[in-house]
């Protein structure tokens, strides 16, 4: 077990290393000169651009650039914007926003996907899964902005029911944005749940616990839930991560100051330390999910040995 | 010598007829099964009428994209929700004043050219890369695997937006290169799963005993007995391209102007749709008719295919 | 069909009620459009202490007949169409479904085929058995565990409280089967049906198991109702034999007399394609053809395109299952024929 997770977090590194040196790379290529972006139209005195050079290593070819800014990154210091502000400061009060935003989803897309899933495959080929089973490709089918402005312009203008943009409410603020963000996920967890039971409910081991005697209820909960929601774990686990990096489009529409907005206005203003900064940590966020839902799996089913 | 050799050219040309024979009744039972299913015929129909508005706008309208745009009529929604109702701008005008039915027509084509290029590309990647990976192993395995690793980790929009940012010209392949780029993984992966479990199979020991080719082994006995999870994966990955263009349209980075596609329009009407929620209605239908012809053909496909679940 | 019952058993017909009884059982599986009769007319009757073997090959509806008296066929496909099955003289078949429940696994328990898929692979094999402890007896964590450990003991698994937290993939295929039937035992129920218990296993290890399976029987006074294909597996345990073809009874009689005299050709194809020692240096002769689709079953006498005997008359006209001699069922036209060779 402990072999299988320090090689495991040995394999990460080149992964982590490949993604954010190709973010590195792509923004550091990113047509115009950055401190002249940042300037504007006003001409800088030499001296200037050649300090801010100096200072971001701008001179030096493109991989040491890199190693330079993951040298300081492993210390925390994930480089400063040219405004002067440290990468971590910048985006320190966009990380909740983001972070809840996405923590709703999840919660939201976990039980409904579930419930809805678990409906679906007890009752397979009858008139509910059919119901579910074509809500969820209609979710999937329409895109999650168009969702997105529908639901603010009924739920938030029309109807009044939930705020129609904003953080200043609290949780409140993020139920719809969040309930947005899940849908999408939440039809292929309902699609992966479905497709599970209905395989489960045919395995011999329900049979054996119908043969047992056990109340209904007890065959569905204790031995074909477990068994079915085992795949969904995966799929749920690394879904956090993607949400919080897939939150831009629903940021924008419901005009949250989250991480998503704070990538996309340091890709346009071409911060690039920024969106390295960033794509860092999503990265790792993604990477210790998977490796965290890894070795769950294995508590989850006993079968699993990690080598 | 020479008689061996014929013999097992005999050999394995029976393994392989065999193999062919029995794909070629499961495609028949799912054509069977497949015809009866009323969402695989709604599918391929609307499949067919959104395919003939992408191939040939001209049977669908007489004007041609940008054309025929008057100003003053921009934001003049239809005059009656029925689009039947032989008024000459069913769908009224966009935000250029440009018919609107027109511009749907027209902007057919970059969504249905998109979803089907970015997966032709990320299909022959990951046959390549999924059988070389999980035929021969080892070092080559390790290779792919990470790079596949390193792609699948790249979050997804956020990776897209800063190449589209780095690349100032927005054609359709501008943006079906960045798609493919980010889109051959999942299908790698299955196809290297595949791959491993079907290797292992006796039939495909039997054809390495008769002498047969790497090459030959993984055309004719590995891959047809792999590909249809990858194949059926492949649909669902259409309507998901096309999905993931219309976001990059929508965010600014997608495609620029004169060309047209419904993520432009979607756009588009952001701006206007507190008070002119038709721009964004349109679109939007044809958008979501066109991803669920997809995942319904998908859907019904996979089903098909997969007897287990019959 | 009440001259079944074997009357030296049952003494003095009327007060008395047999352990199990089922009569006249049919049992269809209905998909799209079309219906398979997977069991047609089943009738026998099982006493205390006594074992009955149920015979056939795969779709003969042996195991389907079982699920069925058992209560746990998946329905949909499967509904059972007509019949009765009785327990102690009260009827199972209309019993309110929560009632039903409550006697499977207390009164009537099952053990499967293959016990690797019949276990739930995610709990270990002391839960799974504790479990019926748990439930049917309202028993506490501590005392279900106990409980379990010494069935465990009692199946002769080595160091059973050590191996109580173990999962089903850690065991061989002849303990785990072992811990199947500790599960089925757990309640002392009156009926054990066991359905190919040793199909799955090793020739060495399924001798073990039966022998195990006859004992704990005879300690307990099971009735036990033994599903199988396997003819060498009947011959040492078996009181009565009940020869299923296409979802039919086609012999039924006690198994030294259908040994010593089979009066029906299927029968007689069985044992003649079994080696024995009587038979040493003979040549064995297998039955032709291949088992009957269920879904196309032969007209007539559904055995009649594999048998030796077939003639004009077979597919023409269905054998009733008569009594050609005493005790001794048979559904062919020509049974004194073949009780005669």
């Amino acid at each position: 077990m402990w072999r299988y997770t320090v090689r495991r977090i040995l394999q990460m590194i080149p992964v982590l290393i490949g993604t954010t040196f190709i973010i590195y790379a792509m923004v550091f290529a990113l047509p115009g000169d950055p401190i002249q972006a940042l300037a504007g139209s006003k001409p800088l005195p030499q001296s200037v651009i050649n300090a801010l050079h100096e200072r971001y290593n701008l001179d030096d070819p493109l991989v040491v650039q890199y190693a330079k800014y993951m040298a300081n990154a492993f210390q925390g210091d994930f480089g400063e914007t040219f405004y002067g502000q440290s990468v971590t400061s910048a985006l320190e009060s966009r990380w909740p926003v983001t972070l809840k935003l996405a923590l709703v989803a999840w919660v939201f897309e976990l039980v409904a996907g579930v419930t809805l899933g678990v409906w679906a495959g007890l009752r397979r080929g009858k008139f509910t899964d059919r119901v579910i089973l074509g809500g969820t490709t209609l979710i999937i089918a329409v895109p999650t902005f168009v969702v997105a402005y529908s639901a603010q312009l009924l739920l938030g203008v029309k109807w009044d029911i939930f705020p129609v943009a904003g953080t200043q409410e609290g949780w409140v603020s993020y139920i719809l944005p969040g309930i947005v963000l899940g849908s999408f996920s939440l039809a292929f967890v309902a699609r992966l749940v479905r497709t599970s039971i209905a395989e489960n409910l045919r395995a011999d081991y329900m049979r054996t616990a119908r043969a047992k005697g056990l109340p209904k209820h007890r065959v569905v909960v204790r031995h074909l839930l477990r068994n079915s929601l085992i795949p969904v774990v995966t799929y749920l686990g690394v879904d956090l991560g993607s949400l919080m990096s897939g939150a831009l489009v629903v940021e924008a529409v419901f005009n949250m100051p989250g991480i998503g907005q704070g990538i996309f206005q340091a890709v346009q203003t071409k911060q690039g330390t920024l969106v390295v900064g960033v794509t860092t940590i999503l990265v790792l966020i993604y990477l210790f999910a998977n490796l965290i839902v890894d070795l769950l799996y294995g508590v989850l089913d006993p079968r699993i040995r990690y080598e | 010598m020479s008689n061996t050799q014929s013999g097992t050219a005999a050999a394995t040309a029976t393994t392989g007829g065999t193999v062919a024979g029995r794909s070629a009744s499961l495609a028949g039972d799912a054509w069977r099964e497949l015809r009866r299913k009323p969402s695989f015929i709604a599918g391929l129909l609307l499949l067919l009428l959104v395919g003939s508005m992408a191939a040939f706008p001209s049977l669908w309208t007489s004007r041609e994209a940008n054309e025929q745009c008057n100003a003053r009529m921009a934001k003049t929604g239809p005059e009656s929700l029925n689009p039947f109702s032989g008024s000459e701008h069913p769908f009224g005008f966009d935000v250029s004043g440009c018919d609107y039915w027109a511009q749907m027509v027209h902007g057919a084509r970059a969504p249905i050219v998109i979803g089907i290029t970015v997966t032709l590309v990320a299909l022959l990647l990951s046959v390549l890369l999924g059988s070389l990976s999980g035929y021969y192993g080892g070092w080559l395995d390790m290779l792919i695997s990470r790079i596949t690793d390193i792609a699948f980790g790249l979050p997804f929009i956020l990776g897209a937006l800063v190449v589209l940012t780095a690349f100032p010209e927005h054609d359709i392949w501008a943006i079906v290169l960045v798609l493919s780029a980010m889109m051959w993984t999942t299908m790698t992966r299955l196809m290297r799963g595949q791959v491993i479990a079907a290797k292992d199979q006796d039939y495909v020991h039997a054809a390495k005993m008769l002498g047969a080719s790497d090459l030959r082994v993984i055309f004719r006995h590995i891959l047809p007995n792999a590909i249809a999870p990858v194949f059926i994966y492949a649909t669902l990955n259409i309507a998901l391209a096309i999905s993931a263009a219309s976001v990059l349209d929508f965010l600014g980075v997608g495609l620029d102007y004169p060309s047209l596609s419904w993520g432009v329009q979607l756009a588009d009407a952001q701006a206007e749709f507190l008070e002119h929620p038709y721009l964004m209605v349109y679109p939007a239908i044809f958008l979501s008719l066109t991803l669920l012809s997809f995942l319904m053909l998908g859907d019904a496909v996979r089903d098909a295919f997969d007897p287990k679940l019959r | 069909m009440t001259e079944l019952t074997d009357v030296s058993k049952t003494g003095a017909a009327g007060a008395h009620h047999p352990l199990l009884e089922v009569e006249d059982l049919h049992v269809e599986f209905r998909m799209q459009g079309s219906t398979v009769r997977a069991v047609n007319g089943l009738s026998y009757t099982l006493e205390k202490g006594q074992t009955v073997a149920i015979l056939g090959e795969s779709g003969s509806g042996k195991s389907v007949s079982a699920q069925a008296v058992m209560g746990i066929l998946d329905t949909p496909p499967a509904h059972v169409t007509g019949g009765s099955v009785r327990f102690q003289g009260q009827e199972l078949l209309t019993l309110p479904e929560r009632e039903r429940r409550a006697m499977c696994g207390n009164r009537i328990a099952m053990i499967f085929q293959d016990a690797l898929s019949a276990l739930n692979p995610v709990h270990s094999v002391g839960i799974q058995i504790a479990e019926m402890f748990r439930v049917h007896r309202k028993a506490s964590r501590a005392e279900a565990k106990a409980k379990a450990i010494e069935l465990m003991d009692r199946v002769r698994i080595p160091s059973a409280a050590a191996r109580f937290g173990d999962y089903p993939h850690q065991f061989s295929g002849g303990m785990r089967q072992r811990i199947m039937i500790a599960m089925a035992l757990a309640l002392e129920p009156d009926i054990i049906i066991a359905d190919e218990p040793t199909t799955a296993l090793d020739v060495t290890v399924q001798n073990q198991i039966m022998k195990l399976l006859a004992k704990l029987q005879e300690e307990m006074e099971m009735g036990l109702i033994l599903i199988t294909h396997d003819l060498g597996v009947v011959a040492d345990v078996a009181d009565k034999i009940v020869v299923m073809y296409a979802g039919s009874v086609v012999e039924q009689a006690d198994v030294e007399e259908l040994y010593a005299r089979p009066g029906h050709p299927y029968t007689e194809g069985l044992l003649a394609s079994v080696p024995t020692l009587a038979s040493k240096g003979q040549r064995l002769v297998p039955i032709t053809g291949q088992p009957p689709n269920l879904a196309a079953i032969p007209s007539g006498c559904a055995f009649h395109p594999r048998c030796k005997r077939a003639t004009d008359r077979c597919p023409v006209e269905v054998p009733a299952l008569r009594e050609p001699a005493p005790g001794h069922l048979s559904a062919c036209h020509y049974a004194e024929e073949v009780l005669g060779d």
